[in-house]
């Protein structure tokens, strides 16, 4: 059910081998370190390190002011992020899970997404709302939600969500170089892989998407955690003889397709995968993308969609494996669309 | 006004409920630990008394809301045990039927409007349950147990002036054990009571020894009466402490060893004891019998509940929805 570690954290021969959670907190700290508008707030960010241990030892670094606790004020909170980005700062805000966006969504969607087009472009928000989404902690349906889609449907916010543990740090400073509200959602199941962040590693753009693997057979597109996911189920499907391409769109707003239109135009089998339901998901636009194409010429079979149950996430471990796709669910769907072509 | 201590009937019934929480959430540490219990828990052991001694100032058709620290309030209000071990054990024959988990269950029969794993998500619903009540003309109460931290969401200001103003029958009981996950109440106000904020709304506002179980429950019931007779809600703060972690994850960085001892110091299951024995209402073997049979409450609740059939995901879909009613 946990995501697999790529490697061990340490050294290895791809170089450096860190945590994703590590990752999160190295962009934080060079960014605080590089420029000092820069600064993070949060509940329990402080001495107790994060919810999820991400902000660490950040407090005892940085001190109070910048490595803020906050009462637990989640509209406060946001609102204040979006005050200070107005007025020349640089917030990092950290919801404790991203369900909670929920109470501050008046500050997200009203109010920062929109204020510089209303303002006619006098003003900026450079603002960055990280979040923990996901399930497969036992934390049921209010902490364990994936609400990606919500927000990139939301005209001038920008959503990332890293996979890997390089983009979660590259994705970050680029998130905080960015003059916009960025929304940066990282799964909980996420913060404890590692994998290969070369000492030194720096911005990874927004807005480009990343292929993970190339395969002549079926173009699996995934996000968040199902990217591991379906990179595990392209390993198994390969035993079998079925050569997979895993893409990654990194950032969902803006989303760049071109690389997932010609990839699909290649294999002709498109499968798109997330763990939020699949009822009006993310993925339905990828869909979209693809029909709207060309590509919609060159598909041998009808595009697939595998997402999370139409439910809330449920608590017991057996319901909750069963509401969102699997490694195994990810192998069948692929199986199935070669058979269907 | 008798105390819960005054007559060994009442006297044993407290004391027996306070056992219960301790014991049930002792059962619950321990299955955690031995990774026989999935997800996160937070546990109320210090905090007995406070839902103890309001739950007994209502009546079983008043109701209450609850938190993601809501075992003890469950138990208070008259839930069953097995039922609600089964829920923590992921079984078919759970309050949620494995769906909700530790911060979901819900009694409706019992009136427990159900735990929230969002802070300060209750105190609204209980505002509407409340207004429901009057506008029925029943005179039913509702308490809305919260914390200390979610005293500092909007939900908590736009909820209490809407009872304020309407008059609502509710009474908002927040137990302050000094943090929110690992932020002091020093650090989170800027003024020495919670219970001061009832100023702002134009409602009584009461602080009160929340490890004193005789304590609240006058507090509260003098409350209850107040919104029973139509005159509106009063801001209850119960001043307590968790003597465990917030929660699986909590390393204790943000408080001293000595603190935590101080309060183990007033336990406050201890405290009635020795109350009502210095008072002659009950002797030494009556209350060992009384924590001997919570303990065997709490084995039988873990022996049932081990035994129940597991939750099945057959009939997720169909969940979601509740059916139309012909
Ligand atoms: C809206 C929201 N924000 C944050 C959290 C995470 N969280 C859960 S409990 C908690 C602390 C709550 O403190 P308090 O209200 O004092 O209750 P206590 O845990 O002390 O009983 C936090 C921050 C949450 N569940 N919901
Ligand atoms: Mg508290």
């Amino acid at each position: 059910m946990t995501a697999t570690p790529t490697a061990p954290a340490g050294t290895t021969d791809q170089g450096r081998v860190i945590t994703y959670s590590e990752a999160v907190r190295e962009a934080l700290a060079e960014a605080m370190s590089a420029d000092e508008r820069v600064f993070v707030l949060g509940e329990d960010i402080g001495v107790y390190g994060g919810a999820f241990g991400v902000t660490g030892d950040l407090y005892h670094r940085f001190g109070a002011e910048r490595v803020r606790d906050t009462p637990i004020s989640e509209l406060g909170i946001v609102g204040a992020a979006v005050g200070a980005a107005l007025a020349g700062m640089r917030p990092v805000v950290e919801i404790q899970f991203s369900d909670f966006t929920c109470q501050a969504m008046d500050q997200i969607v009203n109010q920062a997404a929109k204020i510089h087009f209303m303002l006619g472009g006098a003003a900026e928000v450079p603002m960055v709302l990280r979040a923990p989404l996901g399930s497969g902690t036992g934390a049921a349906a209010q902490h364990s939600q994936s609400l990606e889609a919500w927000f990139a449907h939301v005209p001038g916010l920008k959503v990332v969500m890293p996979a890997t543990a390089e983009d979660a740090k590259g994705l970050l400073l680029s998130a905080i170089d960015d003059p916009n509200p960025v929304i940066v959602l990282e799964h909980k199941l996420l913060y404890r892989t590692s994998g290969p962040v070369p000492e030194g590693a720096g911005r990874v753009p927004l807005g480009k998407t990343a292929v993970r693997r190339r395969g002549r057979d079926v173009t699996i597109v995934a996000t968040g955690v199902m990217v591991q996911r379906s990179l595990e189920a392209a390993e198994r499907l390969a035993a079998d003889g079925i050569d997979v391409s895993v893409i990654d769109p990194r950032t969902l707003s803006p989303l760049d397709d071109a690389p997932i239109l010609e990839d699909v135009s290649r294999t002709g089998r498109a499968l798109l995968v997330q763990e939020a339901p699949g009822h009006v998901g993310f993925t339905a636009e990828i869909a979209s993308r693809i029909v709207e194409s060309p590509a919609i010429y060159r598909l041998l079979a009808p595009i697939r969609r595998l997402s999370g149950l139409d439910v809330p996430i449920p608590y017991a471990p057996q319901l909750e494996t069963a509401a969102v796709p699997q490694v195994d669910g990810i192998v069948d769907a692929a199986r199935s669309l070669m058979k269907d072509s | 006004m008798s105390k819960l201590g005054d007559d060994a009937t009442t006297a044993t019934r407290t004391l027996r409920t306070m056992w219960q929480i301790r014991r049930f959430e002792e059962a619950v540490d321990d299955l955690f630990a031995r990774g026989l219990m999935h997800g996160t828990m937070h546990l109320s052991i210090g905090q007995e008394a406070s839902a103890t001694g309001t739950c007994f100032a209502l009546r079983d058709d008043d109701a209450i809301t609850s938190t993601h620290r809501g075992h003890g309030h469950c138990i208070a209000k008259g839930a069953d045990l097995e039922r609600m071990m089964a829920e923590l054990l992921a079984k078919e024959t759970g309050y949620c039927r494995g769906r909700g988990g530790s911060m979901h269950i819900a009694d409706v029969a019992t009136g427990n409007l159900g735990a929230n794993g969002i802070v300060a998500g209750g105190i609204p619903i209980a505002a509407g349950a409340g207004l429901a009540y009057q506008l029925q003309g029943l005179d039913r109460v509702v308490v809305s147990f919260f914390g200390d931290g979610a005293a500092n969401e909007g939900a908590f200001h736009e909820a209490v002036n809407l009872a304020a103003i309407w008059k609502l029958p509710v009474i908002f009981l927040c137990e302050n054990n000094k943090y929110g996950m690992s932020f002091s109440t020093e650090k989170s106000f800027a003024i020495e009571n919670i219970a001061d904020r009832a100023v702002g709304y134009g409602i009584p506002g009461v602080t009160v020894d929340g490890n004193d179980v005789e304590a609240v429950n006058e507090v509260v019931a003098a409350a209850v009466e107040r919104a029973r007779n139509g005159e509106g809600p009063t801001l209850v703060e119960s001043v307590t402490y968790r003597w465990k972690g917030h929660s699986k994850s909590d390393k204790n960085l943000y408080r001293t060893k000595e603190e935590i001892s101080e309060w183990r110091d007033r336990d406050p299951i201890i405290r009635f004891e020795r109350s009502v024995v210095e008072r002659g209402v009950l002797d030494q073997a009556a209350i060992d019998a009384v924590r001997a049979q919570a303990t065997e409450d709490i084995r039988t609740a873990v022996r049932a509940a081990n035994a129940a059939p597991d939750a099945r995901p057959d009939d997720l879909l169909e969940a979601v929805f509740a059916p139309a009613t012909a």
